[in-house]
């Protein structure tokens, strides 16, 4: 999957991920993937949910090891 | 305007005293649908934090200015960030230190009666999950049955009391939350007993805890006796307190009673349930007080926080208890049960000592409701 930008959120804990995937997200332009690496477990729920209220699409998700990997393209 | 640290312990006395509170849920509306803290006076506006990130002047006129409002999230950190928020626009307001996971955690003692010759029963109230522990001290003694995983709180209330912990028991394997009996028996020397039936699998020494099986509290006064009651798992075991406390386990509750599936034999056990409910129990004292160990509305909840009815009672008003035809039992608690608990298989496998996860996966597992009951 390629990607337009990487976010690392690793280590962060609720609500930085999307609190810094949201300002990310708001730096691109429609159509371009931001990847993100987050830990906490919480974003499991919480990414799709905020992508899906912001209009957003998580067009792949990956998990290696304890790492969590959302791929979003931009509404 | 100011921003406040609540503990679960405020709030848990908020639920006992039947205080009101606004609660501002800032999670996904998954989580706050599945599990949220209960009260009988509590109000509720769930808005994820993640739809607040541009400002909360949408939801401020929303906030009441009558009664404290309170943020909650998972771990604390997206309540803080609100509660921060919301205290700019000029409102006071608290946030839940620890969030639904301390929640979760939190046991609230209360005492339950004086029992014969200066003994006294204590119920623990874990108000986020449901669980019931007891603890029955007489004569600088104590025995403890259906210890939630919070040992310390159970061994640390023994010191105050002055007493020497002594027997541990488990009612039945526990699939909805982790079992502390083992560690706290290991810690302090007690005996821990576990129902042999539900112990198959188990990879740790434990006593038979048999059907008929006594054991004093104290050196004369208190007796604690044992009474094989299947359904709930093959192995369930209720009590018999003082010969007025009638300890359920997880066979039956205030207002509803135990489900048979867990351990994945609902077709199996329904036929012990029966036996157990509508006929083992119907043999006993009415005026015997049932304490089970879990509820799951806050509505089971007495006046002073205790969950405690009159088995005669329950005859009258338990709906399970009510069901005359078998053919109807068996459809009731076979065929429309709730969602099965979280992670139940995975907690299973922790209470027979075949995993052994650190406090945050325990935790994790331990997440939402205890979902035992069918109703």
């Amino acid at each position: 999957m390629n990607s337009t930008k990487v976010l690392d959120v690793k280590g962060m804990s609720c609500p930085m991920p999307i609190v810094r995937t949201k300002k990310e997200m708001d730096t691109l332009n429609t159509g371009e993937i931001l990847e993100v690496h987050v830990t906490d477990k919480g974003a499991l729920a919480d990414m799709p949910a905020w992508a899906n209220a912001a209009g957003h699409t998580i067009v792949d998700q990956e998990e290696d090891a304890e790492v969590l990997k959302f791929f979003i393209k931009k509404a | 305007m100011t921003v406040i640290k609540m503990t679960a312990a405020e709030v848990a006395r908020k639920v006992i005293e039947n205080q009101s509170l606004f609660i501002l849920d800032v999670r996904n509306k998954d989580a706050f649908e599945d599990w949220k803290i209960e009260g009988h006076s509590f109000d509720y506006l769930n808005i994820p934090y993640f739809d607040l990130l541009d400002g909360v002047d949408e939801i401020i006129p929303q906030l009441p200015t009558d009664k404290d409002v309170l943020v909650v999230c998972a771990k604390e950190g997206s309540s803080l960030m609100v509660a921060e928020m919301v205290s700019e626009a000029g409102r006071d307001v608290f946030y839940l230190e620890g969030g639904m996971k301390s929640w979760s955690s939190y046991l609230e003692p209360i005492k339950v009666s004086d029992l014969t010759g200066g003994g006294e029963l204590y119920q623990f109230v874990r108000l986020g999950k449901g669980c019931l522990s007891y603890m029955v001290i007489s004569e600088g003694e104590a025995a403890i049955i259906d210890a939630v995983r919070f040992t310390e709180v159970f061994t640390n209330f023994a010191k105050e009391k002055n007493v020497e912990i002594k027997h541990v028991f488990d009612t039945h394997l526990h699939a909805d939350h982790i079992s502390g009996g083992r560690h706290i028996a290991e810690a302090t020397g007690a005996t821990y007993y576990l129902p042999p039936k539900d112990a198959e699998e188990v990879v740790f020494d434990y006593t038979p805890l048999e059907d008929g099986l006594t054991v004093k509290v104290g050196a004369s006064q208190i007796e604690i006796g044992a009474l094989y009651s299947p359904g709930h798992t093959i192995g369930s075991t209720s009590f018999i307190v003082d010969s007025k406390y009638l300890l359920t386990g997880d066979i039956l509750f205030i207002d509803s009673i135990g489900r048979p599936d867990l351990a994945g034999l609902a077709e199996d056990w329904v036929g012990d349930l029966r036996e157990t409910l509508y006929r083992r129990y119907r043999e006993l004292a009415e005026d015997l007080i049932v304490l089970p160990a879990h509820f799951m509305i806050i509505e089971e909840l007495n006046e002073d926080g205790t969950v405690a009815k009159r088995l005669g009672d329950l005859f009258a008003e338990n709906h399970g208890l009510n069901i005359e035809s078998e053919e109807d039992f068996r459809h009731t608690v076979t065929d429309n049960l709730p969602p099965q608990p979280n992670a139940y298989e995975q907690i299973r496998q922790v209470n027979m000592g075949k995993i052994t996860p650190d406090t945050d996966e325990q935790t994790e597992m331990e997440i939402g409701p205890n979902r035992c009951a069918v109703r």
